[in-house]
């Protein structure tokens, strides 16, 4: 195996001046000192794939944000996490999660409890800024503990990164494209019939919204073990 | 001083939000000394006034009626503040839009009913394709969620308005609260 050789690099977030190993993101550097990036499909102790675009910021120079969970830092780069225009297009991005598919928080499970819900308040979403879609999934309630409610998915793919990286099994998977994506198990079938799938209930924990959760459990009593998957990789001793 | 004139309607809600503005209770004999009332559930008044100040609207639009009355409303209030998660994203008065209106009105109208099977045609206003919030169909000044949108949110909220300062709205109150 040939390893990559890891340089220290100097750039500035903010302003500010910090330093960061070649192998870093932009994200975790700007979490080492301090600076705060609002994130959403990422979890520590998972691979980061920018699939929420949450974590996006300005690069001097750079026509378009990207997101910093996934952005290898450069020397002599120059971020930006906050602005406006970054406010505006996270505020964007967050509208059209909540209208893709259907939120409604006061008859969800995990009301209270939610990611997408906490990011409404922390970026101070006053309503939607696009059209509802009234998009309608078919709910996978046959695992005798899950259920996975594809309507109220926003395709952060967690459970399947925990599935897959964590749990090692690999039983949750994305298919169709756009609009219509929804995370499946096995070959689309049902969860019970799933040969694959450990009943772990990782991809449960991980979940942000109420897509995936445990089965007869009020909203008053469901807790969804989020930090549970950071706590296993490091005592696993991996990164 | 002159009063503020203030009108709140209840549209395609469960008038959640209403029973939420009388709780503020004691409160609301403080709230009465710089609002006068003008139309609401709770005065008799069949008309939407003119040159009213504030208009709180409960609910989402959903009928023909909902859409005439919001324009109306958007015509004759300088300001709207839309009251609760109905108001604001369709909530549960949208959860029939998964289905759409015809397969609602079948199962009522047919499927449920013993006698009399057939679409309601007079009285009562005909359903929109989907229910939507109020911002698709006007210009909304205000927004202030909450399932239903708690007392201490509605009062902080008409305290600042009538204070003319700024409020942190996320601070008292959020979607499903």
């Amino acid at each position: 195996m040939i390893r990559e050789k890891v340089r220290v690099k100097k750039f500035t977030i903010d302003g500010i001046c910090v330093t960061g190993q070649s192998n870093q993101t932009i994200l975790e550097v700007a979490r080492d000192n301090g600076i705060e990036i609002p994130t959403m499909c990422h979890l520590k102790g998972l691979s980061d794939v920018g699939s929420c675009r949450m974590c996006i910021v300005e690069i001097e120079g750079r026509h378009e944000p990207i997101p910093s969970c996934t952005a290898k830092i450069k020397e002599g780069m120059e971020v930006t996490t906050s602005s406006p225009k970054i406010k505006a297009a996270r505020e964007m991005i967050l509208s059209m999660m909540f209208s893709e598919r259907y939120h409604t928080c006061s008859t969800c499970v995990v009301n209270g409890d939610c990611q997408l819900q906490s990011k409404s308040v922390e970026l101070e979403l006053s309503h939607s800024f696009t059209p509802y879609l009234n998009q309608r999934f078919e709910i996978d309630a046959s695992h005798k503990n899950f259920v996975n409610d594809p309507n109220k998915c926003i395709l952060c793919t967690r459970c399947i990164r925990v599935c897959d990286e964590i749990e090692g099994a690999h039983a949750l998977d994305l298919f169709g494209r756009g609009l219509g994506t929804r995370v499946i198990h096995d070959m689309d079938e049902p969860w019970a019939d799933s040969t694959s799938c450990t009943s772990c209930g990782k991809c449960v924990y991980v979940c942000p919204t109420g897509a995936l959760y445990e089965k007869d459990i009020s909203e008053e009593e469901i807790i969804k073990k989020r930090e549970i998957v950071t706590e296993l990789v490091r005592n696993r001793g991996q990164k | 001083m002159k009063k503020i004139r203030l009108g709140t309607i209840w549209l395609d809600g469960c008038s959640g939000c209403h029973m939420s503005f009388l709780d503020m209770d004691e409160r609301l004999i403080e709230l009465a000394e710089f609002v006068d009332v003008v139309y609401s559930p709770y005065v008799d008044m069949k008309e939407f006034p003119k040159n009213v100040d504030l208009t709180i609207v409960e609910g989402a639009l959903s009928t023909d009626h909902d859409l005439k009355i919001i324009k109306k409303i958007r015509e004759n209030s300088k300001l709207i503040l839309a009251l609760g998660d109905c108001a604001i994203t369709g909530n549960v008065s949208a959860m029939k839009n998964l289905y759409g209106s015809e397969a609602i009105l079948q199962k009522g109208y047919f499927d449920l009913a013993d006698l009399n099977q057939q679409y309601p045609s007079e009285v009562v206003p005909t359903l929109l394709e989907s229910v939507i919030p109020l911002h698709e169909a006007v210009k909304v000044d205000y927004f202030l969620p909450g399932c239903p949108t708690p007392a201490d949110a509605i009062y902080e909220m008409l305290k600042a308005l009538i204070e003319g300062r700024e409020i942190k709205i996320h601070e008292l109150t959020r979607f499903g609260k």
